[in-house]
């Protein structure tokens, strides 16, 4: 589904990802773990296609295309989707006209007929009823207002309606209480499929508690240091990333 | 940023869709303003000795005054004696009893634009009051307003068939002394609508007007009137586009709007005339007095209008807030692409106790536009407890353009409330690509973002009219990028 190799990546001449390889196949979900400057949000945003970084080394292959060479709006339609960290607001354009208008691009692309409001209120609304998510929260403008919980729910909204082949998730999980983690969990493991691959980009164990992960890396200073299990994200919850960097830089 | 600047030129650089010139032969008084042309042209129209002597008196006035420069615009000088101030469509001499008897080419422009007249008539429910050059040429759904009392004709119609109403309310909303423009207008007007809507008569449909400039060298002196009698409403849009032309061709309209007691009166305004190519070359000075009065208690006017033609416009439609407790609402989207320059507000004059008013407007930049806002609120010593709510919002599409707010506030009055908010934002880039991630272009992405912008103004607009601002919006700043 998705190999990095040796990506190095820059902004305004400062390289922050330094070499990282990374190999995720379908089905399966991906940790990403590190403390926080380790590079985690610039391997989710380069991969999402964000211009203001540049690849200065290395490839990225997705089902054996070159990404980078897509323009973002083309990965998306391709199946790539990025839950972001801190999802913008657009004033005055409601929730449920954007929701639709990325869905029929993704349709457009698979070449599948464009859904008009009826069967798009169906296909929604159970989802919603998944994410917690009232009816009149669809016509609020896009994250105008909306809760740090209503954000990060409203994405994986996006996320179970797009069905994305690849889903990368940038710490989705800072700034939930406990239940609406849950309610982002539930989101996300249902949306687990044996041709749907996910990175979770995080530093908090606890989500990987209620979305268990098949690997877990460890970043540091934009390179993966460490390679496991869920239970390497517990040794880390439990002990930290010193000892982590300090094998490292042993090696 | 360098490729995201390089979008922002190709997706700025979209051309005219109106650009074209219908042949048709015009019938003209040679160039140059004199009493000779003034009597000349209310001659040819036929009109009665005191129109005659408005309009001569709104010239010797006019000799008197200066182009005014106060407005943050730059404009060529503009030669008044090289400018011809009467034409009409020849085929106006055995004048057309319905559509089958317009001319086709007249028609087939309109349907260039988009307006098929009977059909769009037909199923819109508008009466369509055509204006092709200075002439009307096709009017439709004359009877059934006609049936409520109703009267909506060409403007020149209503100085022969209500003459006592034209006298009694010509001028006295916008005298021939207010304004250079104004004046200029007045001793040359050539057509325009009239619309009167007797007492207590709700007006059956929306009323409708498209103007089009099709004569080189041929200023437009549009006028327009309405009068809504005690109780009644009316709802009147009016749509501009225009044929690309190199010369810069002058637009001065005047437009006086009277409301009796409890009546209402909504005006909307679709304003897309050639703005001059991506050079500035070209375009139409739109200089227009839009004012209405609110001239007895309880009574309502509201402008809305989206301005995304012209070189240069400069225009503020203005509500005298006569009658106790009337209302004024200004709702503005207004685009200055290219080098477009826009210098717009409104002005709200609070006469009448506990009057109210309401402006939003919406400033859009892009290319190297130049937009300002301008707008005054007065409240005068009787509007005790009167009310202002002004928003004025703007946006920039790239980094060449600029967007300018002068807001006027003079309260004389202690018990009034006047607020202002003003902000100014770009479209960031965080919100093109979170748009782009969710798979839109970046194009569709800048439409959903600047509609969203302007979604107050839309909403305020008529159904058939508010999809079509959205287009238009659309096609002016496609791709246009911040």
């Amino acid at each position: 589904m998705l190999t990095i190799e040796n990506l190095h990546v820059a902004v305004e001449e400062r390289e922050i990802l330094k070499g990282l390889d990374l190999s995720v196949n379908a089905g399966e979900i991906h940790a990403i773990m590190g403390p926080n400057g380790s590079g985690k949000s610039t391997l989710a945003q380069v991969l999402a296609g964000k211009d203001s970084y540049s690849v200065t080394q290395g490839r990225v292959l997705y089902r054996g295309e070159d990404l980078l060479d897509m323009e973002p709006e083309e990965r998306a339609r391709r199946g790539v989707f990025l839950a972001f960290q801190y999802p913008t607001e657009i004033p005055g354009v409601n929730n449920a006209y954007l929701l639709k208008a990325a869905l029929n691009a993704r349709r457009e692309a698979d070449g599948e007929p464009q859904v008009d409001a009826f069967e798009f209120m169906r296909l929604i609304r159970s989802r919603m009823e998944l994410m917690n998510i009232s009816k009149e929260f669809l016509n609020r403008s896009v994250n105008e207002g909306f809760s740090g919980g209503e954000k990060k729910r409203n994405e994986i909204l996006q996320m179970l309606v797009l069905e994305p082949s690849l889903a990368v998730l940038d710490e989705t999980d800072s700034g939930l209480d406990v239940d609406a983690l849950k309610i982002v969990a539930a989101g996300v493991n249902s949306l687990r499929s044996d041709d749907r691959a996910m990175v979770l980009v995080t530093h908090y164990e606890r989500l990987l508690e209620l979305i268990v992960p098949d690997h877990v890396h460890v970043l540091s200073d934009g390179r993966i240091v460490k390679s496991g299990d869920r239970e390497l994200a517990r040794e880390l919850d439990a002990r930290g990333y010193d000892w982590v960097q300090q094998e490292a830089a042993s090696a | 940023m360098a490729t995201e600047q390089k979008e922002i030129t190709d997706l700025v650089k979209r051309k005219y869709e109106h650009g074209f010139v219908t042949d048709i032969e015009q019938e003209f008084v040679p160039p140059g303003l004199d009493e000779g042309v003034i009597r000349l042209i209310s001659q040819k129209k036929g009109e009665p000795e005191f129109m005659t002597e408005w309009r001569l008196k709104a010239y010797r006035h006019w000799l008197t005054m200066k182009e005014p420069d106060w407005a943050h615009v730059r404009i060529n000088p503009i030669d008044y004696q090289a400018i011809s101030y009467y034409a009409a469509p020849k085929s106006q001499e055995d004048a057309p009893k319905s559509l089958d008897e317009v001319d086709p080419k007249l028609l087939e422009t309109y349907d260039k634009l988009g307006i098929p007249l009977h059909e769009r008539a037909r199923l819109a429910g508008v009466a369509v009051d055509a204006v092709f050059d200075s002439v009307s040429v096709a009017t439709t759904f004359k009877e059934k307003l006609a049936e409520a009392g109703v009267i909506f004709c060409s403007f020149s119609d209503a100085v022969k068939s209500h003459p006592e109403l034209v006298r009694k309310y010509l001028g006295s909303v916008v005298p021939h002394r207010d304004n250079f423009f104004a004046a200029l207008n007045s001793a040359v007007f050539s057509d325009g609508s009239f619309v009167y809507v007797p007492k207590g008569v709700r007006c059956p449909m929306e009323l409708s007007t498209y103007f089009r400039i099709n004569a080189a060298n041929t200023g437009q002196f549009e006028r327009t009137l309405i009068v809504a009698d005690e109780g009644s409403h009316v709802s009147y849009l009016e749509g501009c586009t225009a044929p690309m032309r190199d010369e810069n061709q002058l637009h001065a309209a005047v437009v006086e709007l009277v409301a009796l007691e409890g009546a209402e009166i909504k005006y909307s305004t679709v304003q897309n005339w050639y703005p001059g190519d991506e050079q500035g070359v070209g375009g139409i000075y739109n200089f227009v007095t839009k004012r209405g009065e609110c001239r007895g208690a309880n009574s309502k006017i509201s402008w809305t209008q989206v301005e995304t033609g012209s070189a240069i416009t400069w225009k503020y439609p203005s509500c005298v807030l006569r009658g106790e407790n009337s209302v004024g609402e200004f709702y503005s989207v207004a685009v200055a692409n290219n080098y477009q320059q826009a210098d717009t507000g409104t002005k709200m004059i609070h006469i009448g106790a506990n009057t109210r008013s309401t402006i939003i407007s919406k400033g859009i930049s892009a290319g190297h536009g130049q937009n300002a806002y301008r707008g005054l609120v007065r409240v005068l010593p009787t509007a005790r407890s009167a009310r202002n709510y002004t928003q004025c919002d703007s946006l920039l599409l790239g980094d060449k353009c600029g967007a300018h707010t002068f807001p006027y506030i003079e309260s004389r009055e202690r018990s009034a409330r006047v607020e202002h908010e003003a902000t100014t934002s770009k479209i960031s880039e965080d919100q093109l690509f979170y748009c782009r991630q969710r798979g839109l272009s970046e194009e569709d992405a800048v439409n959903m973002i600047v509609n969203g912008f302007c979604r107050e103004v839309f909403k305020e607009l008529p159904m058939e009219f508010a999809v079509e601002a959205q287009n238009l919006l659309n096609v002016t700043l496609e791709g246009a990028v911040g």
